[in-house]
């Protein structure tokens, strides 16, 4: 596994060519780009500022990928998160999922964005022409996620 | 006992620095009990942690519940919900 919390923007294609480049088991790759937005919650942002918890967001992520892999038939996973200021437009998250078969990668990839965006510590603060404001959690992500705590 | 408390986002804005080292009392045990101490404080504590909703806690940096167990130079952290992704 992968986990890399970076100020730098990624290359998705290229991630992608490194995580399965010389693994001919691998017949699927899902993955999922989180790119800033222009609007929320009935607000234009210009910018947006990402805060975490050196140390307990790399551990926390990796929790979240050692229950995917236990959880489906994956080859590899890796998550980028891009912290400090960024502008919409911009790239925020990359999770990517190497597998033999689409199901467990899809499922997989979607499961640790779910879990994530409810455990993992980031926090975001928008710029908007009302001043700075932190952004609330979602109802619908805790949602998101408590559906995978069901049984199967 | 001795820990290191970190605050984050708006909790660290709210209560005006990112972490303090703190010599808790003896009855101080829990993440729950050092919670409602740092309350007790007053200002700006008890505004941040009563103003900001569902204030969560890690202690040795995983998520803890109120009933979790400090220990000595635990490393103590609350934080708002987080907002990733």
């Amino acid at each position: 596994m992968t986990v890399r919390i970076q100020r730098e923007d990624f290359d998705a294609g290229a991630e992608i060519a490194r995580l399965r480049a010389g693994d001919p088991r691998i017949g699927a790759v899902a993955g999922f780009v989180g790119v800033a937005r222009d609007r929320n919650d009935g607000a234009t942002v210009s910018t947006l500022a990402l805060e975490h918890y050196p140390g307990m967001t790399e551990k926390a992520i990796e929790a979240i990928v050692s229950q995917a892999k236990a959880r489906w038939q994956v080859a590899e996973i890796l998550v980028i998160h891009r912290i400090g200021e960024l502008k919409p437009l911009d790239q925020i998250v990359l999770v990517v999922v190497t597998s033999s078969h689409r199901g467990d990668a899809f499922a997989a990839c979607e499961f640790v964005m779910d879990y994530l965006k409810t455990e993992a510590p980031f926090w975001k603060k928008e710029s908007t022409p009302e001043g700075e404001r932190w952004v609330d959690a979602r109802q619908s992500d805790e949602a998101a996620r408590s559906r995978w705590e069901r049984p199967r | 006992m001795k820990v290191t408390v970190f605050y984050f986002a708006r909790l660290r804005e709210a209560v005006g620095r990112d972490r303090e080292a703190l010599e808790l009392p003896a009855e101080v045990t829990t993440v729950g009990a050092l919670r409602a101490w740092l309350i007790a404080r007053g200002a700006p504590w008890a505004e941040a942690f009563t103003e900001i909703k569902r204030i969560r806690a890690a202690v040795a940096q995983e998520m803890a519940r109120d009933e979790a167990k400090l220990s000595e130079g635990a490393e103590v952290a609350f934080f708002p919900p987080v907002t990733g992704g």
